[in-house]
């Protein structure tokens, strides 16, 4: 049962607040928590917390929070109830709020005050959850969103230089589907559109003699559909896809995954044969499959580092040469340096990176690198104080404990670790008059944690 | 607006779970449970909430619990964390006689328990790796072969490392050891302190079973020469070299030269224990703590300072040579300048107890200066899945159970408050012997059936020997509320011949305690009181070392009348 539903901006405003029990002390819980979340001792988890001692009536209550883009969205109850099932109905209405809002934000949520208390009625009675299907509220939501639209030259650049159709209008904007699922009855500008993300997030971990210690991948295919509700689907996977250890198929070394798990509306009949999904989408956000892969990848991986450190004596030269295979971006190193380095110079691979010292770590940005390039980075650097008696037994020659492991972010777009693609995406869907739907279909890979040691 | 999902479902299901009409009839409410079962237009809320109400139903047959089982099988493969977990509550719960069934749901919940931890949600991961632990503690080799999955990368909050790396140290075992260690030791570097010392302790809790590797570790570490990292390597010796006695040597060659980067208090007071009770190895431990002596009057820590009498009387003994002047020196400050009352009466203590003669000294000094049984009495061994199969799905594993027992304790006080006699409640709720035999085993005492042999004293070591070698004769619940002293139990078992040999301290939980008693025939009654601290209950275990069930029924009912006087005297 839940007493309290309230969202807080990054700093503590309360921008929602509902109360559905009646059986709590008022506005001022809001304020408590997050009270209590900044004054939380380092070792103690922020998830889940109580309120003891104090004024009686707060006594007991358990709130637990998810942080969904820089918002917190808080429950609070007193019964020991599943934080499995209360953190999903979190993010659940995460994505509700989402779907009806356009984006989650600090300023969606306070355009579409009336919009989100309407849904917060609809969703959860006395604190029990009636229902979370975008499908049905439909039914029972009458406000509209407010989308605040803001300029873009897109829309300029779109028109083209003499008549000319550029490649922009191939490409959507990467806000195009951040728009309210529920638009006006009015709007007849309405797009029938759909998009597709296969993501996949990226754990790796390499030894110092470069040998693989750890791989990790956990992908999802994600929908986020405008089409009007009941409309059929079917999308077409690499049909090498297997999964499990034992499965063959095809000629290849197959797309092999660990563990698969689809969303309940998925229809499976033509999975085994022809490894296509068939659904029938609600509208707005929907996790359609999520996969896991582990320890063998079928495919190289993606970002290569080959360090080599020689230390003598105090100081020592650091190289780094990262080679990515696809084309990568918002690429960023980060090596972390023994503490007590004074001076550190450093020769890039092109004049106009530059590669900076904070908090004690090395950190090289890189915006844009093209696939199969190789880059190199030398870093010398000095660490005063004599290194420890031989009685310790470290040798002056070896690298100080305090450097490393190197850790590097980047995103990958139209790639996927695991080699699993979208074949297709059909819509059995009749348009009326309208134009065809758009279909949108992004593959996208990016780290999650990418470590080498060195 | 009305129910969309789960109303017919949930209703019907409460409907039939309040109706004592159906109650009655067995029949009936099977086939109500099983009609709700197969309903399948239940979105996942509507599923959880079945879950939940399922709780509450016992089946009558094995058959039937079968048969609910197979009913509930798909729910285990959902997509939806919050249906799986509660699936496997109900599974852990209603197959709590079979263990094989357990280890199996157990097995297959192991998938989506590690996808959650390696969910982009922190929150979820987080309570999943709450869940990990608590599965743990039942089944330690449970998760090994995934061990790589809870390696913590560099951007996940501080609260998810600190849980991954509780896990990595109970997960470890014979194959992943190496690998682990290596992991820890590189967080033992963390720019962030807190997790660098969370990650030494780490290592010192997997020392206790692979000493030699980790003692190289931390030895490495102290060649870093760094103050958070010493101080926290040192307290790790101490608690190491209190358990297993075989690394003594190799600490003690550690420790010259890291008494230069200590600071803190908790730091120097291990390192100054360490310098006392094992000086003799230490070739320049008397020079150390010459240093500190020299400073102590810039000493801000009372309680370094008693460390320091303490540590420099025990070093005089072995070394007394080096030790008698600045000995000397330290009890004259102690003395004459400490302000602080503690260290000054230590310092007399110890002034006095040098009056009376060095052999006494050394008798009240030189106590062992390892205990390797401590740690089985403090490690909480591996626990029964039932034990925590109520908890599972709830907010108590997330709390941890400690934690969690002052929650509900504070919240208990609060709702029920004082209009609630302690007793009634027990009457109750209490699952009592039945009434004509308590009468019947009350009365026997007084015929003189038992004696028990006053001021008999079995060894600890003798104790443990036997209890290992025995089989439980008797196992009973009685009802327990509360908090109590020790003292007062161990005082009013004085009184009826039962010796204590070992008690947990107050508070702890689970606590624990072992008595041993004999009777004038040479029987021996080894038992072990166990107080969960969630089931308001005392676990009585009874061991004989001679298969007698008069005399056996005779001690237990001795014993249910202590803890039934103490439980008055609190109440």
């Amino acid at each position: 049962m839940i007493s309290q539903f309230f969202i807080l901006s990054s700093k503590g405003d309360p921008l929602i607040y509902k109360d559905f029990r009646g059986d709590s002390g008022g506005r001022d819980v809001a304020e408590l928590f997050y009270r209590k979340l900044t004054g939380l001792p380092g070792d103690e988890s922020p998830v889940v917390m109580v309120t003891t001692g104090g004024r009686r009536h707060h006594d007991g209550r358990h709130f637990i929070h998810i942080r969904h883009s820089s918002l917190y969205l808080v429950v609070t109850t007193s019964e020991n109830v599943s934080p499995f099932s209360l953190l999903e109905l979190l993010s659940r209405l995460a994505t509700l709020l989402g779907d009806y809002c356009g984006s989650l934000g600090e300023g969606t949520i306070s355009r579409n005050v009336a919009l989100v208390y309407e849904l917060l009625d609809e969703v959860l009675d006395y604190g029990y959850v009636q229902t979370t299907s975008t499908e049905m509220l439909r039914n029972f939501i009458q406000t509209e969103a407010v989308v605040s639209k803001p300029f873009s030259l897109f829309d300029l650049s779109s028109v083209g230089l003499f008549g000319a159709e550029t490649q922009q209008s191939k490409v959507a904007p990467s806000s195009a589907a951040s728009r309210p699922v529920l638009s006006s009855r009015s709007d007849q500008s309405q797009k029938n559109e759909v998009f597709l993300d296969v993501v996949e997030r990226l754990s790796v971990l390499i030894a110092s003699n470069g040998s693989l210690l750890k791989v990790d991948v956990q992908g999802e295919i994600r929908l986020k559909s405008f089409l009007p509700s009941g409309s059929e689907m079917r999308i077409g996977l690499t049909e090498e896809f297997c999964v499990g250890k034992s499965e063959l198929r095809g000629y290849g070394p197959g797309i092999r995954v660990d563990e698969v798990s689809f969303h309940s509306s998925v229809n499976l009949d033509e999975f085994e044969s022809h490894r296509i999904l068939r659904l029938q989408p609600p509208q707005g956000e929907l996790t359609v499959m999520r996969y896991q892969l582990s320890d063998d990848l079928p495919s190289p991986l993606p970002f290569r580092l080959f360090p080599s450190v020689q230390w003598d004596r105090g100081s020592g030269r650091t190289t780094l040469e990262p080679k990515p295979r696809p084309v990568s971006l918002n690429v960023r190193l980060h090596l972390p340096l023994p503490r007590g380095v004074v001076s550190l110079s450093q020769e890039l691979s092109s004049p106009e990176q530059k590669a900076e010292l904070a908090e004690g770590a090395l950190r090289w940005d890189l915006p844009r690198v093209q696939g199969g390039s190789q880059l190199s980075g030398l870093f010398q650097m000095d660490v005063p104080g004599s290194p420890g008696p031989p009685s310790h037994g470290l040798s002056t020659s070896a690298p100080p404990l305090g450097l490393g492991p190197a850790s590097l972010s980047f995103e990958l777009p139209r790639h996927t670790c695991s080699g699993l693609q979208v074949r297709f995406l059909r819509l059995a869907f009749r348009p009326c008059g309208n134009a065809n739907p758009h279909k949108w279909v992004r593959h996208l890979s990016h780290s999650d944690a990418y470590v080498i040691r060195i | 607006m009305p129910y969309l999902g789960s109303e017919d479902v949930v209703k019907e299901l409460k409907k039939a779970l309040c109706n004592p009409h159906i109650q009655a009839d067995r029949l009936r409410y099977r086939n109500v449970i099983q009609r709700v079962i197969r309903m399948s237009k239940l979105d996942q809320w509507g599923q959880a909430e079945v879950l939940n109400f399922l709780l509450r139903y016992q089946p009558r047959s094995e058959e039937e619990l079968f048969d609910i089982l197979n009913l509930l099988d798909s729910f285990l493969k959902s997509s939806s964390p919050g249906v799986v977990m509660g699936a496997t509550k109900l599974f852990l719960i209603l197959a709590k006689k079979f263990p094989h069934v357990q280890t199996d749901v157990l097995v297959r919940v192991k998938g989506p328990l590690l996808a959650a931890c390696s969910s982009e949600s922190r929150e979820l991961c987080f309570v999943a790796l709450c869940h990990v632990r608590q599965i743990l503690h039942s089944l330690p080799g449970h998760f090994s072969s995934h061990y790589k999955k809870f390696f913590c990368s560099y951007s996940e909050p501080h609260y998810i490392k600190l849980q991954k790396v509780e896990v990595l140290c109970e997960l470890v075992n014979d194959e992943n050891v190496q690998q682990v260690l290596e992991e820890l030791r590189g967080y033992c570097t963390d720019v962030s302190a807190d997790f660098a010392q969370a990650a030494i302790f780490a290592i010192g809790g997997i020392a206790r079973t692979y000493t030699d590797q980790c003692v190289q570790i931390l030895t490495e570490l102290l060649g870093l020469r760094q103050e958070h990292i010493t101080t926290v390597v040192v307290q790790t010796f101490r608690d190491l070299v209190w358990l297993c006695p075989q690394c003594t040597e190799a600490v003690c060659q550690a420790l010259p030269g890291c008494e230069e980067n200590i600071q803190d208090s908790e730091g120097k007071q291990a390192l100054i224990w360490l310098l006392g009770v094992h000086g003799e190895r230490i070739p320049n431990a008397p020079y150390v703590l010459e240093d500190f002596v020299e400073n102590v009057k810039s000493e801000t820590f009372p309680a370094v300072k008693m460390e320091l009498l303490t540590a420099l009387l025990r070093l005089f003994l072995s070394r007394p040579a080096e030790c008698q002047d600045m000995l000397g020196r330290l009890l004259y400050y102690c003395i004459e300048e400490e302000k602080d009352m503690a260290v000054r009466d230590r310092g007399l203590f110890y002034y006095r107890l040098l009056l009376v003669g060095i052999d006494e000294v050394k008798r009240i000094l030189c106590s062992p200066k390892s205990d390797p049984t401590l740690g089985l009495l403090e490690d909480p061994a591996e626990r029964p899945v039932n034990s925590w199969a109520s908890d599972f799905n709830t907010l108590v594993p997330v709390y941890g159970k400690a934690h969690w027992a002052t929650i509900s304790k504070c919240q208990g006080a609060e709702r029920c408050g004082p209009e609630l006699p302690k007793t009634s409640s027990f009457a109750v709720s209490g699952p009592l012997i039945p009434e004509d035999n308590k009468e019947r085993e009350q009365e026997l005492p007084d015929s003189g059936a038992l004696m028990l042999v006053p001021n008999r004293q079995l060894t600890a070591d003798y104790f443990e020997k036997t209890w290992l070698s025995l089989k439980v004769a008797h196992q009973q619940v009685l009802p327990w509320r509360g908090e109590f002293h020790p003292d007062t139990l161990q005082m009013a078992l004085q009184v009826v011949n039962i010796q204590t040999i070992a008690m947990s301290r107050a508070g702890t939980r689970p606590w624990k305690a072992y008595l041993s008693a004999q009777d004038d025939t040479g029987c021996l009654f080894l038992t072990e009181l166990l107080l969960e601290p969630e089931n308001s209950e005392m676990q009585i275990s009874v061991k004989q070392n001679e298969a007698r069930t008069e005399t056996l029924n005779s001690f237990i009912s001795v014993l249910e009348t202590v803890i039934g006087t103490i439980e008055e005297i609190k109440s």
